[in-house]
């Protein structure tokens, strides 16, 4: 299958794909990995008229420690993600989660930028970033601002970001982590989660993220609160359909998915250390 | 528009329409029908080919995304009649029965070694996880490249 007819320009700055959005307006989409795009536009889901390739943008490529948070750069890819020791110290939940999407060919060429922006549910790296409580930094014409991964998400595949704004940065707050735990149910080694589960115990409270429960990527805001308020493991799972609308499709019913829910929040919350 | 790629260590140039895929281009343009299609969907790596040294899926590429990048393709491997380590040991192992998948499989494995010289068993499944084989010689697959990781670590030792 071949994508329909599209104009391409590669960015070699960010100056430059930022002035590219601006002259191609709607028309136009980001080029990063293309995993998530390609496949969308080989099946013409996706017909953008201009793709604007920011995929050698190295200088957004990195991951730093920058004294409160760990600063990475929205280019930087799955692969880099899964093994860096930067991460495995300081972010382990995000480390082992990127180390989950799809197959390695995948991760060899998928970016973080790519996978947050896409803003599909199904995503691994979206409920990581809500556990973790991560910012989103953006840049555009009028130069950068901050959004919290929990307004970031606005509807299916809808995010925060205007279209003249680039994902430049995902900020990782350093917490003191006590326990996390990614549970991510499928039948195929590289599928995506038909429910997936990240939860990050840390600086006295408990981040826990849904994959594939609703239209955009969720906190489990109910089970958050119930482990605040003191609940065990087993009562504060029982919450974890609250505030979801999962879906039913080829692979699973909308209640079998609640089901999972519970029982894949539970080991979450247990694997995290709480009782 | 016009690209440059270096593919197995040979400079070559094509001139392509952007939506072009990367291994559409490699079997259209450049007749290195080695790497295969098998699906629309990302999903089967039967395309899989090395871009500056790492395991990716060129049908999930364009080849403007490849333009001035190192190319390896399963054409890339032997030298002469003498075969790559893990095309010897696909060979000697079975690790193929119809072949349409051998070529992905092949360069996902060598990609798997780079990465990982010491792979257990599992490893080399999951490691392999984004080729699909129809035939579903698995376990043959998986013997081939343990043989290799075997060899290979003997030579270096
Ligand atoms: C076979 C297969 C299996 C997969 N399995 C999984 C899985 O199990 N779990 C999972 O989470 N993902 C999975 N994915 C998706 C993969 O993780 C993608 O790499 C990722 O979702 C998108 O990243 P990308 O860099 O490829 O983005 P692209 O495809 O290049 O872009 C995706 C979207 O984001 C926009 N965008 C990209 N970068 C930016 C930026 N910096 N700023 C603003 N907008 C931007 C683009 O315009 C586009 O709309 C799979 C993909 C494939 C092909
Ligand atoms: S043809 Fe590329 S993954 Fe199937
Ligand atoms: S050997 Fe036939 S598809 Fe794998």
């Amino acid at each position: 299958m071949i994508p329909a007819a599209f104009e391409y320009v590669r960015a070699d700055s960010v100056d430059a794909a930022l002035s590219a959005l601006t002259e191609y307006g709607d028309e136009a989409k980001l080029l990063a990995g293309g995993h998530s795009l390609l496949p969308l536009m080989k099946l013409r889901l996706a017909a953008p008229s201009v793709l604007v390739d920011v995929g050698r943008l190295d200088d957004l490529r990195y991951i730093n420690d920058a004294g409160d948070y760990i600063a990475i750069g929205a280019l930087t890819r799955h692969r880099d993600l899964e093994t860096s020791s930067l991460l495995a110290s300081a972010a382990p939940l995000l480390a082992h989660a990127a180390g989950h999407v799809g197959d390695p060919q995948v991760r060899h060429r998928g970016t973080i930028g790519g996978s947050l922006a896409h803003a599909d549910p199904a995503s691994d790296l979206p409920a990581v970033a809500l556990a973790m409580g991560a910012t989103i930094v953006a840049t555009g014409p009028n130069g950068t601002r901050e959004i919290a991964a929990s307004e970031f998400y606005t509807g299916f595949l809808e995010s925060a970001l205007a279209p003249d704004e680039l994902l430049t940065e995902i900020r990782i707050p350093k917490l003191d982590t006590q326990g996390w735990s990614f549970q991510k149910f499928n039948r195929r080694a590289q599928d995506w989660a038909i429910v997936g589960v990240a939860t990050v115990r840390a600086n006295g409270s408990t981040g826990v993220g849904l994959v594939n429960m609703g239209s955009t990527p969720l906190l489990a805001s109910a089970v958050m609160n119930a482990v605040k308020s003191g609940a065990n493991a087993a009562d504060a799972a029982a919450l974890a359909n609250e505030g979801t609308e999962a879906q039913s499709d080829i692979n699973a019913s909308s209640e079998y998915r609640e089901h999972l829910a519970r029982v894949l929040v539970r080991r979450s919350l247990e694997e995290s250390g709480l009782s | 528009m016009k690209i440059t790629v270096t593919v197995n260590g040979v400079e070559r140039s094509g001139d392509v329409e952007p939506r072009t895929l990367l291994v559409h281009f490699l079997r259209d343009e450049l007749d290195l029908t080695g790497t295969n299609i098998g699906c629309d969907t990302s999903s089967c790596g039967a395309c899989t080919i090395h871009v500056e040294g790492q395991s990716a899926k060129s049908c999930t590429m364009l080849a403007a995304q490849a333009d001035g990048l190192e190319l390896t393709t399963i054409e890339g491997l032997a030298n002469g009649d003498i075969l790559h380590p893990m095309q010897r040991c696909f060979q000697e192992n079975h690790g193929l029965q119809c072949g349409y998948c051998t070529p992905g499989m092949v360069m996902a494995a060598i990609s798997l070694l780079d990465e990982n010289p010491n792979p257990s068993e599992t490893d080399v499944r999951i490691g392999l996880e984004g080729n699909l084989c129809r035939c579903t010689g698995y376990h043959n697959i998986v013997k081939s490249v343990l043989a290799c990781a075997a060899e290979s670590n003997g030579a270096s030792r």
